[in-house]
């Protein structure tokens, strides 16, 4: 082992990030971080799943047969997306509704695939345990400040608690009403990634093209 | 890690474990045996769960009848609270109760509402739900000397994107609106959604369904309409459609298709 268990616990939140330095994990990125209570929910249950998924699937790993290994995978994920569902809907049925369908799309998370496939298939349990932990943190961190951003800009409340009062509720604020829709996650993710590269260069990735000098004739 | 080929396994279970998992029969067994373990862990916790996710289910239902009807705090005891509510099946044709054919604490209207036998197709259907139940649940409200108070009718429809689904509560003489509230849609948020306001929700209390001559007169538009402001509700700003949906809803339940027979048989005095 290379990396310590610091490192894969610390190294997914920003030099590895799954959102911005992979950009995967996006279709819930924008679905579900219209406000932070519901953001900061489905962060957990995606940590709790990458984790846990990552942990079974490296106590297999030596037992899987690599034909059917992705489906393996699948089953195990989608039987723990179906716990975190279920407890969600018996403890916090309240944010359960409005997560809908988001908890059961996070068996699609390529998040939780990609760490299942590319960690845990060759690591031991609690190195991929934590490095599934880990992964998990980093998608949640990104999906706290895009909530962060359109919580606060679109509903002009944080955590449900008010902020700046809206012109709706008798206050001054004028919401930005694009924030509140999923598109708008693609800008803020955009410049989030726009950020995240500016401040660590390494994370840019080398140009597949380059444009060819031509000498003037 | 302990390399599993370093040293001759020994009995049958190492033997196996030590396999190549690559062949046809470990592959059947791996295959199976998570199945089954998923399964397992799956169901049981489904089972384990379906008695306090059935209770929140009814739980968040009578939240919302206890809110449409302005009786709801938050912590109080919803239970106790909604044990004050008479639930009835009602039959909308005859605007009579039908408790003898249904039991009105589990009776799904919702459901019943995609039964052919519990419901009829809708040839002129503005509220654009397809099929309408012919029975629903209604809630009364009884002050502390009996006589009734309030009556909660569920409706729903099709707004921009989503079907409304929500609770109107009347006064006692069947006409003046108390509250009306959707306890589950899918509306543009900051839009649509804005349904939700207390402020628009507010706007509905005291209004009336039905003028002097009988007529249907509820509204919700942008501007006034010739009737009055008794009957009229002012549109979301920014979600013309949702607004047109709630309209359309109010209209349909309250009208003959709906629960009319029965609030004429309320305003006669028979409950």
């Amino acid at each position: 082992m290379s990396q310590t268990m610091k490192e894969l616990l610390v190294d997914p939140l920003v030099d590895n990030n799954p959102i911005t330095l992979q950009v995967l994990g996006i279709c819930s990125a924008l679905a579900v971080t219209s406000s932070l209570q519901v953001a900061f929910v489905m962060a957990l249950a995606v940590t709790f799943v990458t984790g846990f998924a990552s942990m079974f699937i490296s106590m297999l790993r030596n037992q899987i047969p690599g034909s059917i290994r992705i489906i393996v995978q699948m089953v195990i994920i989608a039987s723990l997306v179906i716990l975190v569902d279920q407890i969600l809907k018996a403890y916090a049925f309240q944010i359960s509704k409005t997560l809908s369908v988001f908890v059961g799309l996070i068996i699609t998370n390529c998040i939780v695939m990609g760490r299942a496939e590319a960690f845990a298939m060759k690591n031991p349990p609690m190195a991929s345990f934590i490095d599934g932990v880990g992964n998990g943190l980093g998608y949640g961190l990104i999906l706290m400040l895009v909530g962060f951003i359109r919580e606060l800009f679109g509903s002009g409340s944080l955590f449900g608690v008010t902020i700046l009062q809206t012109v709706n509720n008798g206050g001054w604020y004028v919401p930005n009403g694009l924030l509140l829709l999923p598109p708008s996650a693609f800008f803020v993710i955009g410049l989030l990634i726009w950020a995240f590269r500016t401040w660590k260069p390494n994370q840019v990735e080398e140009r597949e093209y380059k444009i060819q000098q031509v000498e003037a004739h | 890690m302990s390399d599993p080929q370093s040293s001759e396994p020994k009995g049958a279970i190492a033997k196996f474990l030590a396999a190549s998992p690559d062949s046809v029969g470990k592959t059947i067994f791996v295959a199976v045996a998570v199945c089954l373990v998923a399964s397992m862990v799956v169901s049981a916790a489904a089972v384990s769960l379906r008695p306090v996710q059935e209770a929140n289910k009814l739980k968040d239902k009578q939240v919302n009848v206890l809110q449409v009807a302005g009786v709801y705090e938050p912590g109080i005891n919803v239970t106790e609270a909604f044990a004050a509510f008479e639930p009835h099946v009602l039959d909308l044709a005859t605007g009579e109760f039908v408790d003898d054919q249904f039991d009105p604490a589990s009776f799904d209207d919702i459901a019943a509402a995609s039964d052919p036998e519990l419901s009829v197709a809708l040839d002129d259907d503005p509220a654009g739900i397809g099929r309408k139940a012919k029975y629903r649940v209604i809630y009364l409200l009884r002050d502390d000397a009996g006589a009734l108070d309030k009556v909660i009718l569920p409706l729903h429809g099709y707004g921009l994107w989503s079907t409304l689904y929500g609770f109107i509560a009347l006064e006692n003489n069947g006409n003046d609106i108390y509250g009306l509230q959707f306890y589950q849609h899918g509306e543009t948020p900051g839009l649509g959604a804005e349904v939700d306001n207390p402020r628009w929700k507010a706007l509905w209390n005291g209004k009336k369904l039905r003028d002097d001559a009988g007529d249907l007169q509820i509204t919700v538009a942008k501007t006034q309409p010739a009737a009055g402001a008794d009957f009229y509700v002012d549109a979301l700003a920014g979600a013309t459609l949702t607004s047109v949906g709630v309209d359309n809803l109010v209209k349909f339940w309250m009208g003959d298709a709906g629960f009319g027979p029965f609030l004429a048989k309320l305003q006669a005095g028979e409950f």
